[in-house]
């Protein structure tokens, strides 16, 4: 096959750029989307390329429509994409509860700016985290993914695409305007280096019958595409097995929800991915995500160059949240802090984890700006 | 006109297990799935390769009692949702099944766009001026006067005519019908189904219990004699003057064209992109 960009060797490359090349790597041909501060470049690329590998790229009327439209293309048998920044993610919250509900494979990534409400549209912020987590609404469970670096943007994305598959599930990769618009160098795989996950198909027409069962007891259905001959029906109502509505059954409800959530937690291991630098030895840990761990790496190279043995833990996966693994590291350290471009979001699940096993400090910054390495190293050294 | 026992409609397409439907007695909703299955088995379409999509209402559950695939959304973004599915495998034919709060009030953008781009899709259309499943009130086309539990002295606020906004933004094929005429509704349909692009047949139906209990017609031959009193034929409006035209709904062939539809614009795009990259002749 060919592409519309050179593969097997680096690029120097916009995150937004990188992300739309992942997703086509990954074998996304279908886009929908709505234009977006500083989300629109991947929408933009993702014009460019799409029809020249047939696939489509639309442009929908709304963010509502965009991740509607993916979720319509998932079930015609796409791996699907929609990209967008906090107002816009705002909107898609409803439809992201619809694809989980369904179980629908897609990949929705927010490019985080300023906010609340249309806040600073070409800054970059960390404030989506919760929205993320917890913004549709009702029990639910699905996976967020943080890159902190162009080259992550663009394996995350890849890995977003096998985890959205794997797990029939909405995957968010969560990014920023900083990420978004800094070109960096990229290694773009050939395909070959790549390995994809495709979802999986019913084996037979009993597996069919039941596109929301648990029939390899891994709590993933096999996914019956339409046009297929097995005439599925999906709703958003609570649904058995077979699909159908069973609204007031507290059984069929509590059944389907928990194998929701069971599905990505029995998993957590596989799903959960994170980096330690100089942890091992550390009295002081440091814990962040996305952009802020790269002032924090450096954060804690000064502050080795102090005395303080400083180690710094980044979370590539933001949900599922490990917080065994954290209560663990709290007990090792004296003191945790959590740098964050907003006022505490990763912080209340940081602390949360720590059981008070050791003290957790946030160290919030918003209003645009990247923490400075040096605003982390003061708050540790007092 | 030859016509298949109801029967074997129901037993030829209608999911067994999922029978009883919800509907309330004297519910027109029925009648125009009827309608609809009867236009895609004259028609000898291919039960597999058709999609239904709905929204969230009363005949947003139709997906559910009907043997094909289906695809029951969001409340007014069945549209939005067809969009992805056409694009994605355009051998899929999509029939939409909307109600009027679902298509033009929530999803009122969604179905303007959807016909501005001529998506390939079918419309089947239940407006029955009410919201009847969350309890009767009113929707975007209740006439001026009629009463819903969210104007109980009557609607203040002028109506959308669905199929008049349907040609305006562009539709292939627009047609309006009451559940009464049965036979030019499944004309319709059939008509409908076998165009390109964007295609609408909307129903005024009736539903006795959510709207005309309130509006003094409690049963469905009372709403089915108010829509003939208030319905006029397409000919005939176009030789009444303005003012004998205030409060009625037309019925009839609205639009009938054939523009491109999306999907074979997409297909050219494709071809142009690849042409203007150099990558074909």
């Amino acid at each position: 096959m060919r592409y519309p960009f050179p593969v097997g060797k680096s690029d120097f490359i916009q995150g937004d750029e990188a992300i739309a090349r992942a997703a086509i790597l990954a074998g996304c041909r279908f886009y929908a989307g709505y234009p977006i501060t500083p989300a629109s470049e991947i929408f933009e690329a993702m014009a460019l390329y799409m029809p020249l590998v047939d696939g489509v790229s639309i442009q929908m009327e709304d963010e509502i429509a965009s991740i509607a439209a993916i979720i319509g293309a998932s079930w015609a048998g796409a791996k699907a994409m929609t990209a967008t920044s906090g107002p816009g993610f705002s909107l898609m919250q409803e439809n992201l509860g619809y694809a989980v509900m369904t179980e629908t494979p897609i990949v929705v990534v927010d490019v985080q700016r300023g906010g609340p409400s249309t806040g600073q549209p070409t800054l970059p912020a960390q404030g989506d985290i919760m929205q993320a987590i917890w913004g549709t609404h009702g029990d639910h469970m699905l996976i967020v993914l943080s890159p902190s670096t162009v080259q992550e943007a663009f394996d995350f994305t890849i890995l977003a695409f096998n985890f959205a598959e794997k797990y029939r599930t909405p995957v968010v990769l969560l990014t920023d305007a900083e990420i978004a618009h800094m070109r960096e160098r990229v290694y773009i795989p050939s395909p070959e280096e790549i390995e994809l996950v495709e979802r999986k198909l019913p084996a037979s027409e009993e597996e069919a019958k039941l596109p929301f069962g648990d029939p390899h007891g891994d709590g993933v259905p096999p996914m019956p595409i339409f046009g297929k001959g097995y005439r599925t029906y999906v709703t958003g109502l609570t649904h058995d097995e077979r699909g159908r509505p069973k609204t007031v059954d507290a059984e069929v409800h509590e059944k389907l929800i928990t194998r929701i959530f069971r599905k990505i937690l029995d998993h957590k291991d596989e799903i959960i991915s994170y980096e330690e630098f100089m942890l091992d030895d550390a009295d002081v840990a440091i814990v962040s995500t996305g952009i802020v761990s790269r002032s924090a790496i450096r954060a804690v190279k000064i502050l080795r160059e102090r005395g303080v043995k400083a180690g710094l833990l980044k979370l590539n996966t933001v949900w599922p949240f490990d917080f065994d693994y954290i209560e663990e590291l709290a007990e090792r350290v004296r003191k945790i802090y959590v740098p964050e471009m907003n006022l505490g979001q990763l912080y209340h699940l940081v602390k949360e984890g720590a059981n008070g096993k050791a003290e957790v400090e946030l160290i919030a910054k918003i209003g645009g700006e990247v923490h400075t390495p040096m605003e982390i190293v003061e708050r540790v050294v007092g | 006109m030859y016509m298949k026992s109801a029967y074997e409609i129901r037993d030829k397409y209608l999911r067994k297990d999922m029978l009883p439907t919800i509907f309330c007695p004297g519910c027109g909703i029925g009648s125009v799935l009827q309608f609809t299955l009867r236009a895609i088995d004259d028609l000898g379409l291919n039960q597999d390769e058709i999609v239904w999509v709905s929204g969230i209402g009363c005949s947003s559950r139709v997906p559910g009692f009907v043997n094909f695939d289906g695809l029951h959304t969001t409340h007014g973004r069945a549209l939005a949702f067809a969009t992805g599915i056409k694009l994605a495998n355009p051998n899929l034919k999509i029939i939409a099944f909307m109600g009027d709060g679902d298509a033009a009030a929530i999803g009122g953008n969604h179905f303007i766009h959807a016909i501005r781009r001529n998506l390939d899709v079918t419309v089947i259309l239940i407006n029955n001026f009410t919201y009847g499943m969350t309890g009767g009130q009113v929707a975007p086309t209740a006439l001026k006067g009629l009463r819903g539990t969210t104007a109980p002295y009557g609607q203040f606020e002028n109506p959308f005519d669905i199929a008049g906004l349907a040609v305006a933004a562009g539709a292939n094929y627009v047609a309006r019908w009451t559940v009464f005429n049965y036979l030019q509704g499944i004309n319709s349909i059939k008509k409908a189904l076998s165009k390109e692009g964007f295609t609408l047949v909307e129903f005024l139906s009736p539903c006795p219990i959510s709207f005309g209990r309130r509006n003094r017609m409690k049963t469905s031959p009372e709403l089915i004699r108010w829509y003939q009193k208030i319905t006029v034929p397409l000919a005939k409006a176009k030789k009444m003057k303005p003012e004998e035209l205030e409060g009625k709904i037309v019925i009839g062939e609205f639009a009938d064209r054939d523009r491109p539809g999306l999907v074979r614009e997409y297909r050219e795009y494709i071809k142009r992109a690849k042409k203007m990259m150099g990558w074909e002749e």
